[in-house]
């Protein structure tokens, strides 16, 4: 394991992604989640995929491994559909998937997309340079605050 | 195991332990040993840096992924000194007398409530914040009730020195919000009363105990405990239980005790609510503020409540529907965003409860009943007319779809958000307001507790919290958290026979 700083500065090790085994598959779909993505460098990837691994670390090996499966059927779902895997998809058609994916009659798969968006927009969004993006200042000095 | 012997333990430090504590210190002042459990942390003042990814995970239950056994619903409450009193926005709303007669504890008197919180709103300062402290994300949502024809009411809230940093709900990194960490807590511990962090409560025994308390992660946030780490039995003369909607119940099934209610769990109800936003032309002043001065209460007529609030980036973006670019063109207007947040007013229903899985953990078993959910369709249209009215571009309503709504769609909006694009699982619901599972009433059949948090048929058990709600408060539920708390620690004091 290498040593890993997250946001509170506070050295400790890097746990591991959920995704190591599907990585392309993951970056595939987090990049049609929030399109922005595809310009993030190696570092940027590395740090989206790492607040993901920290947040997953105290959850149970069982739903790290689900994860990873759901990621992985989320590749090949489309061969029924479109004789092709999710990673040999066209943007538009990764896009119009998992908007059906989203809206499945079966729970099971609406849940599974929610839990991994949810997680896609905490890495791209709890980095910096995410939030940065929106334009969002909060500040804890308040009305204080020079803006 | 080590063993301990105190007069009074109390579980849990958050709007009811924190009371019940303070209540009780005059028993410390007098020789009694007194002490608090609490499962989580307690923080230093500068740690409360007001950054999402490093506060929530260390303020909340879960990191604040709390999901219902049917993975449809995310529940949030607090896990540190102080409980959930240091996670919400301080807003402090007198216990609504309509609701409190409408549940009909036998013995619960309404003004005796009523005298309790306003004693606990004049100790924590509660007020209206001044005109000029307020930011346009409030002041829209007012003027847009007016021109859709509502009434918008301002919060009581309990902030001392507030800065506007808009990061309530990640801790106040001002120590201006006056939660029980702030004020009952600290007054406690002054007259003698301990408090032990990271003391997480496995089982209750006959008049004991069982605890264990964790040690501190190397980097995680907040201090370690005051206590070793290790496991603990610590025999008590009286056992009061204030560990949340979910933790009580869940400690009380854990421990199964003989002559208990078999209704332990049930009742459970927490206002499920949406997070909607909409974009106006312009920059409004809306993550600098306040975030949360202003409801509209809609209770009676629809069954709904309207709530201003501001999150934060990755909050928004969970509780966004979609993804894709629409979804991230209205992240990257996060400076032109207004945001209203949408409470079903639910009721307490079979099915609906807290239970616990073969390992001991807490299980919520939650149901969307087809009137919470016309509810929240009722909510997010008259949302919807007041992002509109005050002069909103676009609507993010997540049960509309596609979920966009331009302003010349402002005509149809009942077709366009409507019952039928509520999916579960699809649609991001979230809830704050934990209530229920060992409610109040007059025997073991109907309920856990007397109206004074006494557990039917076990004189030393008492619980003090949200739990004791037999029904929906309707409202922002603190103060009253506080008042039935007090009630039931002055009831404590009043009773000989667990002494």
């Amino acid at each position: 394991m290498a040593r890993f700083f997250p946001q509170n500065g506070l050295p400790c090790l890097m746990p591991s992604s959920p995704f190591d085994s599907v990585r392309q598959v993951f970056r595939s779909v987090a990049a049609t989640v929030v399109p922005e993505a595809v310009r993030l460098d190696e570092q940027g990837w590395t740090e989206l995929e790492q607040i993901i691994a920290q947040a997953l670390e105290s959850r149970p090996a069982g739903l790290r491994r689900q994860l990873a499966l759901f990621v992985r059927a989320l590749d090949l779902l489309p061969v029924f559909r479109y004789g092709r895997t999710f990673q040999g998809l066209d943007a538009a058609r990764r896009n119009a998937f998992l908007l059906g994916i989203q809206d499945a009659p079966l729970l099971l798969l609406r849940r599974g997309f929610w839990g991994l968006r949810t997680l896609i927009f905490m890495g791209y969004y709890g980095r910096e340079e995410g939030r940065a993006e929106t334009g969002y200042r909060a500040d804890p000095r308040g009305w204080e605050a020079p803006r | 195991m080590i063993e301990r012997q105190y007069d009074v333990v109390i579980v849990g430090s958050g709007a009811g332990g924190g009371t019940v504590a303070e209540e009780l210190g005059g028993l410390a002042r007098d020789g009694k040993k007194v002490l608090v459990l609490e499962k989580g942390p307690r923080f230093a003042d500068s740690e409360f840096d007001g950054r999402e990814l490093s506060m929530a995970p260390s303020l909340y239950a879960e990191e604040g992924g709390f999901l219902t056994a049917e993975g449809t619903m995310t529940l949030a409450f607090g896990s540190a000194y102080g409980g959930s009193t240091v996670v919400y926005t301080g807003t402090s709303m007198q216990p609504p007398e309509r609701v409190i007669r409408g549940w009909g504890v036998p013995g619960l008197d309404f003004s005796d409530l009523e005298s309790r919180a306003r004693k606990y709103a004049e100790e924590n300062g509660v007020h209206l914040l001044p005109p000029d402290l307020l930011n346009e994300n409030n002041r829209l949502f007012v003027e847009g009730c007016e021109k859709a024809g509502y009434k918008a009411e301002q919060f009581p809230i309990n902030v001392r020195g507030c800065k506007g940093s808009s990061l309530c709900n990640l801790g106040c990194p001002n120590a201006a919000k006056q939660g029980t960490h702030r004020v009952q807590l600290p007054a406690a511990e002054r007259a003698g009363v301990e408090v032990v962090t990271r003391a997480e409560a496995l089982r209750i025994e006959e008049r004991a105990i069982l605890v264990r308390v964790q040690e501190k992660k190397p980097g995680s946030k907040g201090l370690p405990s005051e206590w070793a780490p290790g496991e603990y039995r610590i025999k008590a003369g009286a056992i009061v239980l204030a560990g949340s909607a979910i933790g009580t119940p869940a400690l009380l099934l854990r421990s199964n005790l003989p002559g208990l209610s078999k209704r332990v769990g049930e009742g459970f109800t927490c206002h499920p609510a949406h997070i909607l936003a909409a974009e106006h032309a312009r920059p409004i002043t809306n993550d600098v503020g306040h975030p949360k001065s202003f409801f509209l209460d809609r209770s009676v007529e629809e069954g709904f409540l309207l709530e201003t609030c501001m999150y934060f980036p990755f909050t928004t973006a969970k509780n966004l529907a979609g993804f894709g670019a629409p979804h991230s063109k209205l992240m990257h207007a996060f400076p032109r965003l207004q945001m209203i947040l949408v409470l079903a007013c639910d009721k307490a229903v079979p099915g609906n409860r807290v239970a616990v899985d073969r390992t001991g953990k807490p299980v919520v078993h939650y149901r969307f009943t087809p009137e919470v959910v016309a509810s929240l369709i009722r909510a997010t249209r008259a949302s919807a007319r007041i992002f509109f009215a005050a002069g909103a571009q676009r609507v993010h309503a997540p049960s509309a779809d596609p979920p966009l709504l331009e302003r010349d769609e402002a005509p149809a909006i009942d077709e366009r958000i409507h019952g039928r694009h509520f999916k579960e699982g699809k649609i991001s619901v979230s809830a704050a307001h934990l209530m229920g599972g060992c409610g109040m009433g007059s025997g073991p059949s109907d309920s856990v507790t007397d109206s004074y948090g006494r557990v039917h048929g076990i004189p030393w058990l008492r619980v003090a919290d949200a739990s004791l709600f037999p029904d929906s408060l309707e409202i922002n539920p603190y103060l009253t958290i506080m008042a039935l708390a007090g009630r039931a620690a002055g009831k404590l004091l009043e009773d000989k026979a667990w002494q």
